[in-house]
C-alpha cells in the first residue's frame, strides 16, 4: 500500500511538472507576434524613467507614429541595434519610446550615455511586469503603433537594416 | 544538389534505423548465442551514412550554398574558412544533426566493444538507442531539417552571428555534445538491464568506460563554453549561472555521481537500483536541458533559439521518454537492503552522491523556478547568482573535507589510522590560508573556510599521489581529479577574492591612475580585416610597486555581414593573472569608457578543469590497456 502511495505521487509529480512545461509553452505563443498585429494596444501604464509620471496611451496618442523598443545594458543584441534606433531618431513623424527591461538603472544610465541616446521619451519596467501586457517575451524587441495605437509591427530581436528600411517607408507615407 | 544528397541520407538512416530494430528482434527469437553479423553490418552503413550526411552539410557551408536555408541563414561567402566549418554546428539545425551522429556512432561502437557481455542486453540497448535515434532523426527531418532549400537562390548568405565565431566556440558543441549525447549509450543500456535482468558488477563495467567517456568531453566542453563566454561576451568572469550554462551542468552532476556509485556497483555489487536511476537521469536531464534552451520556455542572456514548435516536440518526447523509464523500474524495482557500514568507502561514496544530488536539486530548482512562478502565478522571477551562490558556497566547504577523507577509506568496515595526518595537514592548511591573509589581504569568513578546506583536500590529493607512487596503486586517475578539483575550488576563491575592477572614461592621451596602477591611452587607429573593420586601441599599463609594463589593444569591431558591432576584450593572460580591458565608444564625445580588469589565477582556472577532466581520460586509457 505505502508502496503504491510512493509510486503514483512519484508520477503525479512529473505529470505536474510536464503539465507545466507544456502550459509554460503554450504561454509563449500568446505572445506570438502574428496575433498582436492590427490589435490595438490598451491599458498602457509605464513608469517614466526619471520620474514617477506614469506614460499612458494620450501621450502615445500624441505622436504619428511611436517605436516601442524594449532594452536592457545587459543585453548584447541590443548594442547592436543601437546603431539603428539613433538613425530612426531622426525621423520626423516617428517618436521614439524606449522601455529599459529589468534593468539597474545606473547601467542603464551607463549604456545611454556610452552609446547614445536615441530616445525620446523613457520608461522603465525593473521587474519586467509592465512590458508583459506588450507581448514581450525576449529582448529586444521593438513594437511600432501608429496615432490610433493599432500595432503595424511587431520585431522580435535587434531591428535590422530591413527594418530600418520598412520602419523609414512606413512612416515617410 | 546537396540538399538531395543529404535528405537522402536522412531517409536512408531512417529506413536503417527501422531496419536495425527490425533484424534485432529476429536476431532475440533465434538461438544464436552471438549478435547477427547482419546487424554489425546495418549498423556500420547508418555510422557510415551519417557521417557522410553530416560531411554534405559542411560541404554545403565550405563551399556556400546559399540554396540552403540553413547555409543562408548562418554564413557568408567571405567568412574564413574554420568558421564556415564550425558554422556547421553553429545553429540549430546543424547542431541537430551533430546530436543523431554521435547518439548513431555511439550506438554503433558500444555493440562493438561489449562482445564479452550477454547478446540479450546488446541486443536490447541496441534496439531502446535506435528508438532514440528514429526519435530524434524524425524531429531532424520534419522539423528542423538542416537541407531545406530556399527559392530563390540568395546570392548571399546573412552570415554567422560574429560573437559566435571564436576557437573556443568552434569546439564547444562537439565536446559538450559527446558528454551529453553520449550519455544516452548508457540510458539505452540501463532500460537493457533492467528489461534483460543483467545487473550487478558485468554491468557496471559495461557502461564504466562509457560514462568516463561522457564525462570527461562533458567536462571539457563546458569549459571551452566558459572560456568563450570570459574572452567573447567580455562579461569578464568564468561562470554566471545563466539558464544555458546550468543546462550543461545538470547532466555533469549526475554523470559524477553516478561515475562514483558505479565503483561501488562494481566492486561490492551494490546500489545496483541506484546506478540504474542515476544512468536514467543522466540523458534525462541532457534533454531536459535541451528543451530548456532550445524551446524558449526560459528567458536567457544567450538564448538563441526561440521555436515553440520545436519545444512541443522534444516534450513530446522527453515526456515518453520519463514515463517509460520510470514505470519499467517501478516495475522492476527490488527493495534490496544494503547493510552499509556508516564508516567504510561505500558510505563515503554515497556522501558523495548526496552532495551532488544536492547540488543537482538547486541549480535545477534555479533553472525551472521562473517557468513555474510565471506559469501558476503568472508573476515573472529571476533566478540569479546571489541564490547559487548563497545555498551552494557553504556546502561546497563540506564537501571538500569529505572528498579528501574519502578516498583513503577502505572497503566494507573503515578505521581512521591516519587522525593524527589528517589533524595535521588541517593545521598546515589553516595555516597557509592565514599566510595568504597576512601576505597580501583580509577576506571574509566564508572565503577563508572556502580556502582552507579547497588546501586542505590539495595536500591530503598530493600526500595520497606521494603513497601512490611508492605503491604504484593505480589510483593515479582519481587522485588528479581531485587534486585539480581542490585547485579549482583554491583558485576561484582566490579570483573571487583578489580581483581588481576600475570603470572610468579616458581620451586620447590621457591617464588614469589607482592603486598602483597607471593606465595611459596611448593610441588608436583603424584596420580592415576580412571580414570586419576595428577600431583598435591601445593602453599601457603600469604598475609601480612589481614594475610591470604591458600594452593591451582592445577593438571595437564593425561587422559586414550581418552588420554588428561587438566589443573585444584585450587579455593579457599571465601565469598569475590576467589584465583585461574592453573599450567602447561614447557618443559624441572624444571619451572612451574603459572597463579594467585585474583577475588572478583565471589561467588555473582553466588549467584545474583541463587537468579534472584529463583524470577521467587518464582512467579511460588504465581501463584499456587492462582490457586489451
Amino acid at each position: 500500500m505505502q508502496k503504491k502511495i510512493i509510486k503514483s505521487s512519484i508520477i503525479l509529480f512529473i505529470i505536474f511538472i510536464i503539465g507545466v512545461f507544456f502550459t509554460g509553452l503554450n504561454k509563449s505563443s500568446i505572445y506570438d507576434t502574428k496575433n498582436l498585429v492590427g490589435q490595438k494596444i490598451t491599458n498602457i501604464k509605464l513608469e517614466r524613467f526619471n520620474n514617477n509620471r506614469i506614460i499612458t496611451e494620450e501621450d502615445l496618442k500624441k505622436n504619428d507614429f511611436t517605436l516601442i523598443n524594449f532594452w536592457a545594458s545587459w543585453c548584447a543584441p541590443c548594442r547592436v541595434e543601437h546603431p539603428i534606433l539613433l538613425k530612426l531618431n531622426k525621423e520626423k513623424n516617428l517618436k521614439l519610446l524606449g522601455v529599459n527591461f529589468k534593468d539597474k538603472k545606473n547601467n542603464a544610465l551607463k549604456f545611454l550615455r556610452d552609446l547614445g541616446n536615441p530616445y525620446d521619451d523613457l520608461a522603465r519596467d525593473e521587474l519586467g511586469k509592465y512590458s508583459i501586457n506588450f507581448g514581450i517575451y525576449g529582448i529586444p524587441e521593438s513594437i511600432l503603433i501608429n496615432k490610433d495605437l493599432v500595432i503595424i509591427k511587431k520585431f522580435i530581436g535587434p531591428i535590422s537594416q530591413n527594418d530600418y528600411t520598412y520602419i523609414k517607408n512606413t512612416v515617410r507615407e | 544538389m546537396l540538399s538531395n544528397i543529404g535528405n537522402t541520407l536522412l531517409f536512408l538512416n531512417l529506413l536503417l534505423g527501422v531496419s536495425i530494430i527490425y533484424f534485432a528482434f529476429q536476431n532475440l527469437k533465434t538461438n544464436e548465442i552471438t549478435v547477427s553479423k547482419k546487424i554489425y553490418h546495418i549498423c556500420l552503413f547508418q555510422s557510415t551514412f551519417i557521417i557522410i550526411c553530416f560531411i554534405t552539410l559542411v560541404t554545403a557551408f565550405v563551399v556556400s550554398d546559399f540554396s540552403i536555408i540553413n547555409v543562408y541563414q548562418n554564413s557568408h561567402s567571405l567568412k574564413p574558412f574554420f568558421y564556415k566549418v564550425s558554422g556547421t554546428w553553429g545553429n540549430h539545425e546543424g547542431s541537430l544533426l551533430l546530436w543523431v551522429i554521435i547518439l548513431t556512432i555511439f550506438s554503433f561502437l558500444f555493440l562493438l566493444y561489449n562482445k564479452h557481455h550477454p547478446k540479450n542486453y546488446r541486443i536490447y540497448s541496441l534496439i531502446i538507442q535506435n528508438i532514440l535515434i528514429l526519435g530524434f532523426l524524425f524531429f531532424l527531418l520534419f522539423n528542423s531539417n538542416p537541407f531545406s532549400k530556399i527559392l530563390p537562390i540568395p546570392k548571399e548568405g546573412l552570415g554567422l552571428n560574429p560573437i559566435l565565431q571564436d576557437p573556443a566556440l568552434a569546439i564547444h558543441p562537439p565536446l559538450l555534445y559527446i558528454g551529453f549525447v553520449g550519455s544516452s549509450i548508457y540510458f539505452s543500456a540501463a532500460i537493457s538491464s533492467l528489461l534483460t535482468n543483467y545487473s550487478g558488477k558485468l554491468f557496471a563495467q559495461s557502461i564504466k568506460n562509457w560514462v568516463l567517456i561522457s564525462w570527461s568531453f562533458q567536462t571539457l566542453g563546458i569549459l571551452a563554453g566558459s572560456i568563450w563566454a570570459y574572452y567573447e561576451l567580455g562579461w569578464g568572469g568564468f561562470w554566471f549561472w545563466d539558464p544555458v550554462e546550468n543546462a550543461s551542468l545538470l547532466p555533469w552532476f549526475a554523470m559524477s555521481a553516478l561515475l562514483h556509485s558505479l565503483i561501488v556497483l562494481e566492486k561490492r555489487n551494490l546500489l545496483y537500483f541506484w546506478v540504474i536511476v542515476l544512468c536514467l537521469l543522466t540523458f534525462i536531464l541532457s534533454v531536459t536541458g535541451t528543451f530548456l534552451v532550445r524551446s524558449g520556455i526560459l528567458n536567457s542572456v544567450h538564448t538563441f533559439a526561440n521555436d515553440p514548435s520545436r519545444g512541443l516536440y522534444i516534450l513530446i518526447f522527453l515526456s515518453l521518454m520519463i514515463f517509460a523509464s520510470v514505470l519499467l523500474l517501478f516495475n522492476k524495482f527490488k527493495n534490496t537492503s544494503y547493510n552499509l557500514n556508516s564508516n567504510s568507502k561505500e558510505t563515503f561514496i554515497l556522501v558523495n552522491n548526496w552532495f551532488m544530488i544536492f547540488y543537482l536539486i538547486t541549480v535545477l530548482l534555479g533553472t525551472v523556478y521562473p517557468i513555474f512562478t510565471e506559469v501558476l502565478t503568472d508573476n515573472k522571477v529571476s533566478v540569479g547568482p546571489p541564490f547559487y551562490n548563497t545555498v551552494i558556497i557553504p556546502i561546497v566547504i563540506l564537501f571538500l573535507l569529505f572528498m579528501s577523507v574519502g578516498p583513503q577509506a577502505q572497503w566494507i568496515k573503515n578505521k581512521f589510522y591516519n587522525l593524527n595526518l589528517l589533524l595535521k595537514i588541517l593545521i598546515g592548511s589553516i595555516l597557509i590560508n592565514f599566510s595568504i591573509i597576512y601576505l597580501f589581504k583580509e577576506y571574509s569568513l566564508l572565503s577563508n573556510f572556502i580556502v582552507i578546506s579547497a588546501v586542505f583536500l590539495v595536500i591530503s590529493s598530493l600526500i595520497d599521489l606521494y603513497k601512490s607512487f611508492k605503491k604504484l596503486k593505480k589510483d593515479s586517475p582519481r587522485i588528479l581529479s581531485h587534486l585539480s578539483f581542490g585547485f579549482l575550488i583554491l583558485f576561484i576563491g582566490l579570483n573571487y577574492n583578489f580581483s581588481l575592477e576600475k570603470d572610468f572614461n579616458l581620451k586620447l592621451g590621457e591617464k588614469k591612475n589607482f592603486e598602483n596602477y597607471s593606465i595611459e591611452f596611448t593610441d588608436i587607429k583603424l584596420q580592415d580585416f576580412k571580414n570586419y573593420k576595428a577600431v583598435i586601441g591601445e593602453f599601457k599599463i603600469n604598475n609601480s610597486k612589481e614594475n610591470f609594463n604591458q600594452s593591451l589593444y582592445p577593438e571595437i569591431r564593425i561587422y559586414d555581414n550581418p552588420s554588428t558591432i561587438t566589443y573585444e576584450a584585450s587579455i593579457r593572460s599571465g601565469i598569475l593573472k590576467d589584465y583585461y580591458i574592453t573599450m567602447s565608444n561614447i557618443d559624441r564625445s572624444d571619451y572612451y569608457n574603459i572597463k579594467f580588469q585585474k583577475k588572478p589565477f583565471m589561467m588555473w582556472i582553466w588549467v584545474s578543469v583541463i587537468f579534472i577532466s584529463l583524470g577521467g581520460f587518464l582512467r579511460l586509457y588504465q581501463n584499456a590497456k587492462k582490457n586489451y
